[in-house]
């Protein structure tokens, strides 16, 4: 864009506008917290691309596995699509916990954190906000997957409450994981790395799962995985949901994962986040 | 604890190491309130980490630097209350509109939402940017881009504002408009303290200049004076035959004295004047000894020249470069 003004900034705007006015008093670290979380909202605005990188795999494997396997796999797509798409929502939002941590990593080193730094805020806020932001995130392609879900059959029997139990336990599962990511983007150089990384981790998580199929037939060594992987315990227990089965117990588990991972990597994330290189 | 009468910044034998490199080997400044103070050094010298340093990004190895009155490290959190940072590579968000970076930083600072939007329209418009407002950073100009910078650095009036290469990369219009910028605020009773490679812009703007060299400070002290003892100008020649030179530098030197400066170019001659009134005599000795020039002209002297006339030696070209890649 060229610069149009050709009017040079005035000696009385300037006057008038750093006339020391009311120095506002500093907000809460809540409301910091919650002004990160608009930036981060703005940045689905302006960039609703990144949205649609994290869903198409996702939704491309519904539809694929629906139509190819369902008959197969659970005697017609109509059956299996009420399998299948609480794991693809469990997958699509564990891949979207990767990009907490890829936008995160592009924004801290941008003189732009240097700033948020250089202000009296609550120190964690720019990255809390971050994450509250992307809860935003969990939702839309939630609600995408879902939509797709109900196009290709998806009939969940708990209906509407089933549908909401099952978002905020999503959300609070990719609040929860997305910690690793935001620690190894406080550790790691550049965001592809981050990116390349966090495949390497999600990739066993949501393959050796229950998403696709029963692991009744995987072999014993694997089902003892599935049967600690924090995926698929959320896909368990959004099934549960889904089909108004939800047992306490099941959702317990599935917030066993998110929570552990919580309590390690915050405060390894905040103490590398504070540090003053 | 803090009074009216402590100094802008004041540090004592700052330093800050990475690995073995001594980015600030030992620094020393003392920056009057109301004033502009200009950090002047080449590529690398270590004017971002002292900035950083003082800013509070940058926990300091060893020495102590107090801003307002208060400690960089100790009182952390107040220093932030009353300065801004204007940093090196663009400190706004180049994904946002030139309003949503106001409104972010009005409402982090703790304006309500309508006061924010109204400072942010407020500020726009005293930084000529009214009609760009709504369209993302990324597709501003750099002069459009530094002013929201700057403005950006205002949302809340700072007592001390730091502007760390405010016109690196800015053409000579843009660069103008960030020097009547700065000029206003300063007049406004803001202090500032920026880093230029540019002896033309300290010694334009700055009230005191400190010369900073491998993480030390090598000169210090008024514009005036430190322009005073590198001489008013310099000389630039080009001669027709390049078999002129040594003849040509010595004429130079037994006019103007011995600050002739020599680069790769067996052409081109630099001589420092200590008045602009040798240059013609220099130029009247050349021609009497039938040295033919194809180019003369008179200029401030680089930082380079600069450099050399205060320590005998040129300026590195920092071969180890910036540790963030420019924007
Ligand atoms: N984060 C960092 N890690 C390693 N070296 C750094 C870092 N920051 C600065 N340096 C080094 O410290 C020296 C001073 O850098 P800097 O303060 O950026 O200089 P200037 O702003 O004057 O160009 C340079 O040699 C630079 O490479
Ligand atoms: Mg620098």
């Amino acid at each position: 864009m060229t610069d149009s003004s050709d009017r040079l900034v005035t000696g009385a705007d300037l006057a008038r506008v750093l006339a020391p006015a009311r120095r506002p008093s500093p907000p809460g670290g809540l409301a910091n917290v919650l002004t990160f979380g608009w930036r981060a909202l703005l940045k689905v605005k302006h960039m609703p691309e990144q949205l649609f990188d994290v869903i198409v795999t996702p939704v491309m494997f519904t539809v694929m596995f629906t139509y190819l396997f369902g008959g197969a796999l659970a005697g017609s797509p109509d059956a299996y699509i009420q399998f299948l798409l609480p794991g693809i929502l469990a997958q699509t939002v564990s891949f979207t916990t990767i990009y907490t941590g890829f936008t995160l990593n592009s924004d801290i080193g941008k003189g732009v954190f240097d700033r948020f730094r250089s202000i009296p805020i609550w120190r964690p806020a720019p990255v809390v906000g971050a994450m509250a932001g992307d809860t935003v995130r969990y939702t839309i392609s939630s609600l995408i997957v879902l939509v797709i879900g109900f196009v290709l059959g998806f009939r969940p029997e708990a209906g509407a409450v089933g549908i909401v139990g099952a978002l905020i336990l999503l959300n609070l599962f990719g609040v929860g994981m997305s910690w690793i990511f935001v620690v190894l983007a406080m550790i790691v150089r550049t965001p592809s790395v981050v990116m390349t990384m966090s495949w390497l981790v999600l990739m066993p998580l949501t393959f050796a799962s229950n998403i696709y199929v029963d692991p009744a037939t995987m072999p014993g060594w694997l089902q003892a995985f599935v049967a600690v992987n924090p995926v698929a315990l959320l896909v368990t227990a959004i099934r549960e949901l889904m089909s108004g089965t939800a047992t306490a117990s099941a959702i317990l588990a599935a917030l066993i994962g998110p929570a552990v991972v919580t309590a390690i990597c915050a405060p390894i994330a905040m103490a590398l986040y504070a540090r003053r290189r | 604890m803090h009074d009216a009468s402590s100094p802008a910044i004041e540090t004592v034998g700052l330093r800050k190491a990475y690995g073995d490199k001594r980015a600030v080997d030992g620094i020393d400044l003392a920056v009057r309130r109301g004033s502009i103070y200009g950090l002047l050094g080449p590529n690398g010298a270590g004017k971002t980490t002292t900035v950083r340093m003082l800013a509070t990004l940058v926990r300091p190895d060893g020495g102590s630097a107090r801003v307002l009155g208060q400690d960089v490290v100790a009182e952390a959190d107040a220093v932030r209350r009353r300065i801004s940072l204007t940093g090196q590579f663009a400190s706004v968000d180049e994904d946002l509109s030139g309003t949503e970076n106001l409104v972010l930083l009005g409402r982090l600072l703790g304006y309500r939402r309508r006061e924010a939007r109204a400072r942010s329209e407020e500020l726009l418009a005293a930084f000529g940017l009214s009609e760009a407002a709504g369209k993302p950073v990324k597709d501003f100009s750099g002069g459009m881009r530094r002013r929201l910078d700057i403005a950006a650095s205002l949302v809340v009036t700072p007592e001390l504002l730091f502007l760390d290469e405010p016109t690196t990369g800015l053409d000579p219009r843009s660069r103008n408009q960030v020097w009547d910028i700065i000029r206003l605020l300063v007049r406004n009773g803001t202090t500032v303290l920026l880093t230029t490679q540019y002896l033309e812009e300290a010694d334009q703007l700055a009230d005191r200049i400190a010369v900073i060299d491998h993480g030390r400070v090598i000169a210090e002290g008024p514009s005036a004076e430190l322009k005073a003892s590198v001489g008013t100008g310099v000389l630039h020649v080009r001669l027709a035959e390049p078999a002129d030179a040594d003849r040509a530098a010595a004429i130079l030197a037994t006019r103007c004295g011995d600050g002739v400066l020599r680069d790769g170019d067996p052409r081109r001659l630099s001589v420092q004047l200590a008045d602009p009134a040798l240059a013609t005599a220099a130029l009247a000795d050349l021609a009497a000894v039938g040295v033919a020039l194809t180019d003369f002209s008179l200029g401030q002297p680089s930082l380079d020249e600069v450099f050399f006339a205060l320590t005998g030696h040129p300026a590195e070209a920092a071969g180890d470069g910036q540790p963030e890649a420019p924007e």
